[in-house]
């Protein structure tokens, strides 16, 4: 019979926690009631004490301690082994968080289990199945693992965060035998508030492409013009910036194009793949941000000066055939009318 | 050369982001239409984390550098003649199975046995490199179990950047959610460095190194130890292509100002 752990952490305020821990306890709830298991719930965190009460009844167990109040591999993956020898589940689900993801691999070697990662859906009738997708979302695949432990890793995303009222079950305490630590967190660097232009839970992706800082129809590059378009389109619809790897690359070249783009805004087949409701791409001609970048977002539009332009075809649900730079000027004067 | 590193570049080939895939099922599983004739290229991550380590060693005098890849000798001998143009290293081959069908498990532990066996590593010096995931299975889990299975509990993931220090120390940024960077500073050696994009660009071309290199691959390609890579249990239901083809509106006759407003509806739309 299978028994099911699923491993949370606090977020960064030491007082929650994330919203991918909760999403991994609706995935627990789920399959626990399907298969018939017995459900564990493990916390990793400084304090555990009000925690707790924001999950469902199940056994809940914690690792509690300063030295667990921050991510680092040594401490992360001595608490989740802890955590799973105590629990001694067959089936790990685990949130793939930043946190989470740089460890689980690690742990799930430890306890001789096996682990799958960016796991989108589990299901299966006799057999326990998941859904993963291969070569950076071009290829999905079903799959199934007779080993045990077996670790599966749920992207961020897939299940509604758990919100139901909590249980009342105590706490058990799990001590963890660290080793010596060598790493210490020094703190968190995070670009300048108004530079701050990866926002994760923001419903629409606006995607840049190379195109911004080609040569318009005057015989001019206007790049200053074009951050300024961009920054304000951000700034009135609180999207998140995404763009394609030929315009970072750019920027990483010394060219001052738009400076406030970084590898951590690229999307595609060395960048992110991120979920959000809609999705906006703009002078962007790529396969890649176009079938990996977009593989998660719902509702996509693009503008492009291309009518043939064969990676929106298919890809996109709405192509406008227009040149960007009075297009995202003409939204941002409506957008800062609407909110005037 | 009090901070001489030896660094160990974890590396696979995939096929060119370009090319169009198909799956198929083989005797072996899993695998793509024509897999052995596309052209392949390094992963990408994991080249970031090659150019970056060839950036420390050349910081660092006395460092040394070894690329170990897993995948069928000829084609690791198709992406070596353009990789070894790029940076000076050593390439430890194992001949295996291409592709990000097999199981990261049993890659882990051949990727293991090969760094285990190579001669004058010191390990108390290692920095083991790779890329935070694959361009095939992207599952970001083999250099963690690599990384274990070499007894190595320091381990960074989602690097951009590292600073070795006069004394040996190093601070390492790693990508956290919301665009940030998690700051750690590591005691020293041995570590596990799984990179992002890292902050250098491609190095150019250059001949000389790539003969230089040329000397040492072709020897170790025609020495590479064959690695069988056990299943564990994994077993694949299905493999197919997405069937999602959107049907595609093009709007091509209406002025900017009148796409502006569309537009304008569309992202107050819930």
């Amino acid at each position: 019979m299978e028994s099911i752990l699923v491993l949370t952490h606090a977020d960064e305020t030491g007082s929650a926690l994330t919203k991918a821990s909760l999403e991994a306890v609706t995935a627990g709830q789920e399959l626990a009631s399907r298969l018939g298991a017995p459900l564990a719930i493990g916390i990793i965190s400084a304090d555990a004490t009000n925690l707790s009460k924001a999950l469902p009844s199940a056994k809940i167990l914690a690792v509690s301690g300063e030295a667990f109040a921050q991510s680092r591999y040594a401490t992360d993956t001595a608490a989740c082994e802890a955590l799973c020898r105590a629990a001694g589940a067959t089936i790990v689900l685990v949130p793939a968080g930043a946190r989470f993801s740089r460890g689980a691999a690690g742990v799930a070697h430890r306890l001789g289990g096996f682990i799958d990662t960016h796991i989108t859906a589990i299901g299966g009738t006799d057999t326990l199945e998941v859904t993963r997708w291969f070569y950076r979302q071009r290829v999905e695949a079903v799959l199934s693992r007779d080993a045990r432990p077996w670790f599966l890793l749920l992207d961020a995303g897939t299940h509604a965060a758990f919100a139901g009222a909590g249980g009342s079950a105590s706490v058990e305490s799990v001590n963890v035998d660290l080793p010596a630590l060598r790493t210490t967190v020094s703190g968190i660097r995070a670009p300048m508030q108004d530079a701050q232009t990866i926002r994760p839970d923001a419903k629409m992706l606006f995607v840049t492409g190379a195109g911004w800082t080609k040569k318009q129809p005057d015989g001019q590059i206007h790049a200053a013009e074009a951050g300024d378009l961009i920054l304000g389109f951000l700034r009135q619809t609180g999207a998140s910036l995404g763009s394609s790897k030929s315009l970072v690359d750019q920027g990483g070249e010394g060219t001052p194009v738009l400076p406030f783009l970084t590898h951590m805004n690229q999307i595609g087949q060395t960048g992110a793949t991120p979920r959000h409701s809609k999705g906006l791409s703009t002078c962007c001609h790529g396969e890649e941000p176009h079938v990996v970048g977009w593989r998660f977002i719902a509702d996509r539009r693009a503008i492009s000066l291309d009518p043939n332009c064969g990676w929106t075809r298919g890809k996109a649900d709405v192509v406008y055939v227009a040149d960007a730079f009075p297009v995202i000027a003409k939204v941002n004067e409506l957008l800062a009318a609407k909110k005037a | 050369m009090g901070n001489a590193v030896h660094i160990v570049v974890c590396a696979g080939i995939v096929p060119d982001p370009l090319q169009t895939l198909e799956p198929i099922t083989t005797p072996n599983g899993p695998g793509l239409k024509n897999e052995m004739v596309l052209p392949a290229v390094l992963d990408p991550w994991a080249a970031c984390a090659l150019y970056e380590a060839a950036s420390l060693a050349a910081k660092n005098p006395g460092s040394k550098l070894w690329l170990v890849s897993l995948g069928p000798k000829a084609k690791l001998q198709q992406v070596m003649m353009t990789v070894a143009q790029k940076v000076a290293f050593e390439l430890v081959p194992i001949d295996g199975p291409i592709g990000g069908f097999p199981d990261a498990h049993s890659t882990a532990a051949a990727l293991a046995g090969a760094i285990d066996a190579i001669p004058g590593l010191d390990k108390a010096k290692l920095l083991l490199f790779g890329g935070w995931e694959s361009a095939t299975r992207g599952a970001g889990v083999t250099l963690q179990i690599v990384g274990e299975r070499l007894g190595i509990t320091d381990q960074f993931y989602g690097v951009d950047q590292i600073d070795l220090r006069e004394d040996g120390f190093f601070e390492v940024l790693e990508r956290v959610e919301g665009g940030k960077h998690q700051v750690s500073v590591c005691a020293g050696t041995p570590a596990v460095l799984g990179w992002a994009t890292g902050n250098l660009a491609e190095p150019r071309n250059n001949p000389q190194v790539g003969m230089a290199n040329m000397r040492t691959i072709m020897p170790a390609l025609q020495k590479a130890k064959p690695a069988a890579l056990a299943a564990n249990g994994l077993r694949y239901v299905s493999v197919s292509l997405p069937k999602q083809q959107r049907t595609t509106r093009v709007v091509k006759d209406l002025t900017p100002d009148q796409i502006a407003a569309e537009l304008v509806e569309w992202i107050g739309a819930e």
